[in-house]
């Protein structure tokens, strides 16, 4: 049993990653994949927000580490995938690359004038990905 | 590092489609680049192609796209209205001189010691600038020109929404401009503040005297647009490295830089350096290799001489429009949350790179300032030492060199014990005066009568120590 679960640092997220240990713990043999997209779209400001190459790591690295944490409290054998480029669009490839069995994703709540400008992340990647999905609200 | 014949055609179909977007990309910017330092727009047009090609063979990071820039322009402004255009091409070619040298020298192992928050404070600067120097094309015009400005805005913020293929600006400027010609509304366009290019630049000298003269006025701004135009260039090396997850040769661009600044000025454009937006265009649109860049200066060039004619009938206030969501990208708007958060002293450097910038006009004053600034702050910083004391032992704490050794002799004014230990576990020895420190507090307690053991050094501080005393 494969699972994925999108994390981006917020609370929504770290809620979609309690659900997902949640139903990993359900499995004795699940891999539970953290995957985390650097925005292409951000990749200018995180840089100049950096000192250099290894503080904007570890600072990408930091974002996963309160599931990482989760995971192994709850005896859940997981690891962090960190992706870079357009964050639906590299969760999409990785998912149906990899054949996960499940993918969860944090609801951002965004109202109707919110999505259509800053469009849906979980929207986009319900639609094309090719294993079931949860989107935890 | 791939092979010269990869970083060219490994992605030919990707590249020259992202290459074509990004010439779009570019055509706008050179224009109001043009018009802040007050050239004609063929001088950044032909500095946009020439700089774009040259830096796609001779660059150190393939993808980077570099062309006439606005931190560049705004360090010309000055050069162009007190000598004219003649002396703002010979500071472009001195300015290929000063960086090639700089890049033959390893300019960019120098970048890991400017601190980010002097960056922030550049780019900050830069986009405040790049929004002022639009103000004149808005100000005391008609209520028309100010429609035409906020139009064009919504447009370039609310098209790429529905539409990316396109950069957004370019899909603005045709639909505003289209609108002012069929509405027949007079506004001040392009063609009313310079001439466009019909041909391909030619080279020629730059028409001065060739004295020590020339070169005293010229060097400054050279020197000034050398670091100006490296810092953004290496920056924007590592935004890309970042973004491919690749290595690049920063070193190796420096040079590439300064090349393409040397021929640029000999055919009559004026210096640039990499532009972060555009290299983030091409990025995204799939860009990678080096035909990217070629395609994208190659399609400029192309696209102004066939379509000069139209471009002349652009409305300023729709370039204006464009160029104040450029300045508000160029901005870090996550500069106020890192005031907040940030230790004092980096939003001091900040905030003080800033200032320079915007009182100087110059950028390459307030970086110089700020790194100076920040690594008095960081000596400060880090000369912290403290003594504690423990009955007959004396703990050091922190680093001891020139800027600590002060605090340090102090510590020992009164002191009662007769057997001392100086304990050094927590602490370091770095130069002659850390030493000169030591057997000063020494000479003196011995003075005093009482015995001083010194205990704790690492193999290091023993070393030196041992070699000085």
């Amino acid at each position: 049993m494969k699972i994925a679960v999108a994390i981006d640092g917020s609370q929504n997220a770290l809620r979609a990653a309690k659900h997902a240990i949640a139903l990993a713990q359900l499995y004795p043999e699940a891999q539970l994949d953290i995957i985390y997209v650097a925005d292409y779209n951000k990749a200018k400001d995180e840089r100049l927000l950096s000192q250099n190459e290894e503080s904007l790591l570890l600072k990408r690295k930091q974002k996963a580490d309160p599931v990482l944490n989760m995971a192994r409290v709850a005896g859940v054998s997981a690891k962090m995938t960190l992706l870079k480029g357009n964050p639906s669009q590299e969760i999409i490839n990785y998912v149906n690359a990899e054949a996960m069995d499940q993918l969860v994703l944090g609801s951002r709540g965004l109202n109707t004038f919110q999505e259509m400008v800053l469009g849906s992340v979980s929207h986009k990647v319900m639609k094309h990905v090719d294993c079931p999905v949860t989107v935890v609200k | 590092m791939h092979t010269l014949k990869q970083q060219w055609f490994g992605n030919v179909r990707a590249d020259i489609l992202a290459g074509i977007v990004v010439g779009l990309a570019l055509i706008p910017e050179a224009l109001a680049f043009a018009f802040i330092v007050g050239v004609d727009p063929r001088v950044a047009l032909y500095a946009s192609f020439a700089i774009a090609v040259i830096t796609s063979f001779v660059g150190g990071r393939p993808g980077l796209i570099s062309a006439a820039t606005g931190a560049m322009a705004l360090v010309l402004v000055n050069l162009m209205a007190d000598h004219g255009l003649q002396y703002v091409l010979a500071a472009t070619v001195l300015t290929g001189v000063i960086q090639f040298i700089l890049g033959w020298l390893g300019v960019a192992n120098l970048m890991r010691f400017i601190p980010n928050s002097v960056m922030l404070g550049f780019v900050n600067a830069l986009g405040i600038m790049i929004f002022i120097t639009q103000l004149p094309y808005l100000r005391g015009h008609d209520a028309m020109t100010f429609i035409f400005a906020i139009a064009t805005l919504i447009l370039v913020y609310a098209v790429p929404r529905f539409f990316t293929a396109i950069p957004a600006p370019l899909i603005a400027i045709v639909v505003m401009t289209g609108i002012a010609l069929i509405s027949g509304v007079t506004l001040q366009t392009i063609g009313d503040l310079g001439k466009m290019p019909n041909s391909l630049p030619t080279f020629f000298l730059p028409d001065i005297p060739f004295n020590l003269e020339t070169l005293k006025i010229i060097f400054p701004y050279s020197l000034a647009l050398s670091i100006v135009g490296l810092l953004e260039s290496l920056l924007t090396s590592q935004v890309l490295d970042d973004m491919t997850d690749t290595e690049s040769d920063k070193n190796r661009e420096a040079r590439g830089q300064g090349i393409a600044n040397f021929f640029t000025g000999f055919f009559g454009g004026m210096a640039g350096c990499a532009l972060i937006g555009q290299s983030m265009i091409n990025i995204k649109s799939g860009g990678r290799g080096r035909l990217s860049t070629f395609t994208a200066g190659a399609f400029l060039m192309f696209l102004i001489i066939v379509l000069g004619d139209v471009v002349v009938k652009i409305p300023m206030p729709v370039l204006a429009g464009v160029m104040i969501m450029v300045a508000a990208t160029t901005f870090n708007w996550s500069s106020f949350k890192f005031l907040k958060q940030a230790p004092k002293t980096e939003s001091v450097v900040m905030l003080i790179t800033v200032a320079i910038i915007l009182y100087t006009h110059n950028l390459a004053i307030g970086v110089v300032v700020g790194v100076i600034l920040s690594s008095l702050f960081f000596v400060a910083n880090i000369s912290r030492v403290t003594v504690t004391q423990d009955s007959n032992i004396y703990k050091i704490k922190g680093p001891l060199f020139f800027a600590s050794t002060t605090k340090f002799i102090q510590s020992f004014r009164d002191v009662k014990e007769k057997d001392i230990i100086i304990d050094f576990e927590d602490s370091q020895l770095w130069d002659e005066s850390s030493v000169g420190a030591i057997i000063k507090v020494k000479q003196k307690l011995e003075e005093e009568g009482a015995t001083v053991t010194i205990r704790g050094l690492n193999s290091s501080s023993e070393q030196l120590y041992g070699k000085l005393l």
